[in-house]
């Protein structure tokens, strides 16, 4: 057990690339807490999906110990963040298990819209908050500047604000010495007390089963302890305690303050939910931690099986990505073209992406993702209420009096030169500005837009139009009422429902043609020509044909060639399964997702 | 006893040379240019392989013998002979066997033509590639038109069988270059073409060039098409229609080696890389050899066995190999055959809707692809093999 002076937790926050991870990898490095053999570039992106994109989607704990210059040793347990909007729920709920957090700024690019969003988040939590400028190896930063607009834009000191090139190392015992000196230790904490843990966070582990990181707030967690959930009921006996180094470390005990995970044979997945308070089972405590502010998922999909016999094991699989990530929702559902599934929702593109990539990867599962839908409000004439999450749900239109849509409160940070790109940019959107400040040469923009404008390629566009200067964070924004109507596409004359879509009427014809010119691209030729059209109740409102597939055949076939060629055509055979067919034509699945992106 | 699967489409015997003088850039073929070769040693290896297969096929009538590369017209008249000796030797040959040696179309080789009509050889088969000396360049070939008409004029008078190669849909080849160079070829009067569109292969110098963009000017897949339907028709109006996706003759003068491929014949792969299909004991065997030239020839002589393990195909894997090499056949093949290897139906529907598209006949239990499903043979084939 550790003295609670002697224990600092703290969190790593950022805008998106701003080098929390290249961060973390010194911290660790520095403090010989892994081996130099060993070390990576971003050794906690630890996920193939975290690697290839090159960020950060999952929150990561490590203990680290530092042996400061007062002479003690310190505990230190760094929780390095994801930047990206759409995995703004683990940040939050990272700062919960924590008191302070290490603000890191890029000194090239500045305050961004996630710096400020993480930052209204860290003081919700309470917390201290550390400004480092990142990057002053690079000849375009600007540290004297950029602390300046911390103060100006965030509103915190930043004359104290600690230099550093998070690549070279450049401050790095700075900042070490800052976490001990400037951050505090746990705010209260009781050994004698009875046990009362934060389930922070928990996954999924093929040999160990369900593994659940902890901050303990009272009492002494110990191996062999019988522990209970207070919110599910469940209760266990303690197999294993330890902490992330970030491989796993048995220890003998967790005191209070501190952080680490539990094992205990939790069979059922389902008797796992962050933000639950663990205590023991007998003696334990009354009253429950306030526990998490729940997610709200704001896009919706189906997931279906492109095998239709995989069902059970897509159920068994997204029940244990959710337990490592609280953010995402399913429910079960049906559908005529698509056989059993999951209506999921996540907190924007990049998270439903993120999640059907490991669902394929980490369980093996080919998957069809239906066209991604917000939850509209639609008001019947007999005066009530339906949350529509899927358009092939639409109820017939008689029935319908009027449909409110979802609006959210979006800021937009952007370089002056940009800031016409943007303001076309929201304004095509159909958005209407509320606010527009400066801050130097940056422009902070406050608009009120329909979510379904923003959610499936608003950032992909701001990046583009800005060349990547633009930052974006948002909050819903209630609902509103607007002409709505379903749009649905017909492929070989045949409506395929998992590509309907809501869409303002205004916006129709030209949604129409851009979604029907993906498809073109999307869809591979067939044997036959193949009609391709939009329509609004019936009528049709654009369309484009894919031409008949008209040379593909081996040019030389001998003896030699018939061994080859049968298993190239087995695999291609296997590769049409991964196709979902409707009616006489095969769809591949990303074509679902991907003619929602809109080029302009 | 009943007549076994492979007699409707006769035995065979494929011998692998492996060397040319250079590496053509879009070849994938198991070709390597080597300093020197010891012909006796290659010679000892084809014997010894001969007389091991005629020891385990027993006797049967050979029909056809194939010398492919690489280059066979490097071999020495001499090595061809004595294989062709053996061939006899070891098994009962049809009267009218056929025996075809894929040349290149270069002044030296053609001076040993008349070696090889000695050795007993009959028919060849000339990579000629183009009839223009840019495009040859390009292609990397080492001989010119000139050569080329020479080498076929020798041929001519030299064999009672010529054919000849050419590769089209090439870079920057307009459908009126490519008309008037088929015209010039049909001039030439061979009784068998074949016509090959340009292949991109992977691994190949070719395959490089494009992966990194650098390929320019090939046609695209509607423009291939295209010049595919004029290759048809043009050929068919001289007198040499298809009977096989790029094979053309005059009727009768089919490569009959190459029908037995097509119509799923037993044959022997002898030499590095060379495949074969042999029915053996009731079951049909695929056979592969090693790739390398140097391990093959040093296999052959330390165990007597120029093979990688075989494998038994199986009714599925047989039907869907009868299927994809009958199918590119214009007299397609037999709905009964293909069943009675598979043991299990072909899928009416499936036939059915590939008919309503012109791209199948079905008619008398044959089973053929039309000109237009020959371009998209692939597609069709794909759609017909059982999921
Ligand atoms: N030149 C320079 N590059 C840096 C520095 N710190 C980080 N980088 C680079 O910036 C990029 C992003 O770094 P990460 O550490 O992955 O950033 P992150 O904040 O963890 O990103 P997300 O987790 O995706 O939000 C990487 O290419 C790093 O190599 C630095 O001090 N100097
Ligand atoms: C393997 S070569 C052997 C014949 C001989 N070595 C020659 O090149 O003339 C057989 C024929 O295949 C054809 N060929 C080889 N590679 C090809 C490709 N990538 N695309 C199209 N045809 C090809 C050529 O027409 C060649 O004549
Ligand atoms: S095309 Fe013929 S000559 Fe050229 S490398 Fe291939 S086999 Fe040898
Ligand atoms: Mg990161």
């Amino acid at each position: 057990m550790t003295e609670l002076s002697q224990i600092r937790n703290f969190s790593i926050v950022a805008h998106i690339d701003h080098g929390k991870s290249t961060l973390a990898d010194r911290l660790i490095q520095l403090t010989g807490t892994v081996a130099e053999r060993d070390m990576k570039e971003q050794l906690l992106d630890s996920m193939d999906i975290e690697r290839e994109r090159g960020i950060t989607i999952k929150a990561n704990t490590v203990r680290i110990e530092y042996p400061a210059k007062d002479g003690k040793t310190y505990v230190l347990n760094l929780i390095d963040t994801p930047g990206h909007v759409d995995f703004a729920y683990e940040v939050s709920r990272s700062m919960r298990a924590v008191e302070g957090s290490l603000l890191v700024v890029d000194a090239t690019q500045g305050v961004e819209a996630q710096t400020l969003a993480n930052v209204y988040t860290a003081l919700d939590a309470d917390h201290e908050i550390v400004p480092v400028l990142n990057k002053i190896d690079l000849p375009a930063a600007e540290p004297a500047r950029v602390a300046e607009q911390i103060e100006d834009v965030i509103g915190i000191d930043a004359s104290n604000a600690i230099q550093i090139s998070a690549k070279t190392g450049l401050g790095i015992p700075d900042v070490l010495e800052a976490i001990v000196t400037r951050l505090p230790p746990p705010h209260e904490g009781d050994a004698t007390k009875p046990l009362k843990a934060l389930l922070v966070d928990s996954y999924y582990d093929p040999y160990l089963g369900v593994v659940v990181l902890v901050r303990i707030i009272d009492g002494v967690l110990r191996k062999g302890d019988r522990i209970r959930m207070m919110r599910t009921g469940g209760t266990y006996g303690v197999d294993r305690i330890g902490v992330f180094r970030p491989a796993m470390q048995d220890i003998a005990e967790l005191g209070p303050g501190e952080i680490g995970f539990l094992t205990a044979s939790i069979k059922l997945v389902r008797d796992t939910r962050v933000g639950d308070t663990i205590t023991t089972e007998r003696k334990g405590i009354e009253t429950p931690l306030p526990g998490f502010k729940p997610s709200i998922p704001v896009v919706f999909c189906g997931l279906f099986p492109v095998d239709a016999n995989e069902f059970e094991d897509l159920r068994e699989a997204i029940e244990k990505l959710a337990l490592n990530d609280a953010s995402f929702t399913y429910e079960m559902e049906t559908s005529a073209a698509l056989g059993f599934g999951f209506r999921c929702g996540f907190l924007g593109l990049l998270h439903l992406e993120v999640v059907r990539d490991r669902l394929e990867r980490e369980y093996g599962i080919d998957l069809i993702t239906t066209a991604p839908s917000v939850i509209y409000h639609v008001y019947m004439r007999d005066g009530t209420m339906m949350e529509l999450h899927n358009p092939a749900d639409m109820p017939d239109l008689t029935l319908v009096d009027h449909i409110e849509e979802p609006r959210i409160r979006a800021t937009i940070l952007v370089p002056d030169d940009f800031l016409g790109d943007i303001l076309k940019l929201c304004q095509d959107r159909r958005g209407e500005q509320l606010d527009l400040t400066y801050a130097g040469s940056r422009a902070m923009v406050v608009y009120d837009l329909p979510l379904n404008e923003v959610v499936f390629d608003f950032y992909d566009r701001l990046k583009s139009v800005t060349k990547g200067y633009a930052s974006f964070d948002y909050q819903m924004a209630g609902y509103r009422e607007d002409y709505l109507v379903k749009m649905q596409i017909l492929v070989n004359d045949e409506p395929v429902d998992a590509l309907s879509t809501m869409v303002h009427r205004d916006r129709a014809e030209m949604r129409g043609r851009a979604m029907v010119e993906k498809l073109k691209e999307l869809i591979p030729r067939h044997m036959f020509k193949i009609p391709v059209q939009a329509a609004i109740g019936g009528r049709v409102i654009a369309r484009e044909t894919i031409a008949a597939l008209r040379k593909d055949v081996t040019a030389k076939c001998y003896g030699g060639d018939a061994t080859r060629k049968r298993k190239l055509l087995d695999k291609q055979k296997a590769g049409k399964k991964k196709m979902r067919q409707f009616g006489k034509v095969e769809i591949p699945q990303q074509a679902f997702i991907n003619a929602l992106k809109m080029d302009g | 006893m009943t007549a076994e699967d492979w007699q409707a489409g006769g035995f065979g015997l494929y011998i692998h040379w492996p060397f040319c003088l250079s590496k053509c850039p879009y070849c994938d073929f198991n070709s390597h240019v080597a300093a020197t070769i010891d012909m006796a040693a290659w010679q000892r290896a084809y014997l010894s392989e001969i007389r091991r297969i005629g020891t385990e096929t027993g006797p049967r009538t050979v029909n056809t013998v194939f010398f492919g590369g690489g280059t066979p017209s490097l071999m020495a008249p001499d090595l061809v002979a004595a294989i062709l000796e053996t061939v006899r030797a070891t098994w009962p040959c049809a009267n009218d066997m056929e025996v075809t040696l894929e040349a290149n179309p270069g002044s030296v080789e053609a001076g040993r033509f008349r070696g090889y009509r000695d050795a007993g050889v009959t028919r060849v088969s000339l990579g000629v590639q183009a009839l223009n000396d840019a495009d040859l360049r390009r292609l990397g070939r080492l001989h010119s038109t000139a050569e080329a008409r020479a080498a076929f004029d020798v041929a001519r008078s030299t064999f009672e069988r010529v054919s000849f190669d050419l590769i089209y849909a090439r870079q920057g080849q307009t459908p009126a270059d490519w008309q008037a160079e088929l015209g010039e070829a049909l001039a030439m009067a061979a009784d068998h073409l074949s016509l090959y569109q340009l292949t991109i292969e992977p691994g190949t110098a070719f395959g490089d060039r494009h992966a990194r963009g650098l390929l320019r000017g090939l046609p695209d897949d509607d423009r291939a098409a295209d010049l595919f339907t004029a290759t048809q028709e043009i050929c068919a109006a001289a007198g040499l229609p298809a009977y096989e996706v790029s094979n053309h003759a005059r009727p009768g003068a089919e490569s009959r080696h190459n029908m037995i491929y097509w119509r799923y014949g037993d044959y022997a792969g002898i030499g590095p890389g060379a495949h074969g299909r042999l029915t053996l004991g009731g079951q049909r065997w695929a056979t592969e050899t090693p790739l390398s030239p140097s391990s093959w020839l040093a296999q052959v002589a330390q165990t007597g066995r120029g093979e990688t393990p075989r494998t038994v195909l199986n009714p599925r894997e047989q039907a869907a190999e009868y299927l994809l090499m009958g199918l590119r056949l214009v007299e397609g093949l037999s709905v009964a055959r293909y069943e009675r290897l598979g043991q299990e139906q072909i899928d009416p529907g499936k036939v059915a809707d590939l008919e309503q598209l012109g791209l199948l006949e079905h008619h008398a239990g044959i089973l053929r692809a039309t000109a237009a499903g020959r371009a998209v043979l692939n597609a069709v084939i794909r759609e017909l093999l059982p999921d």
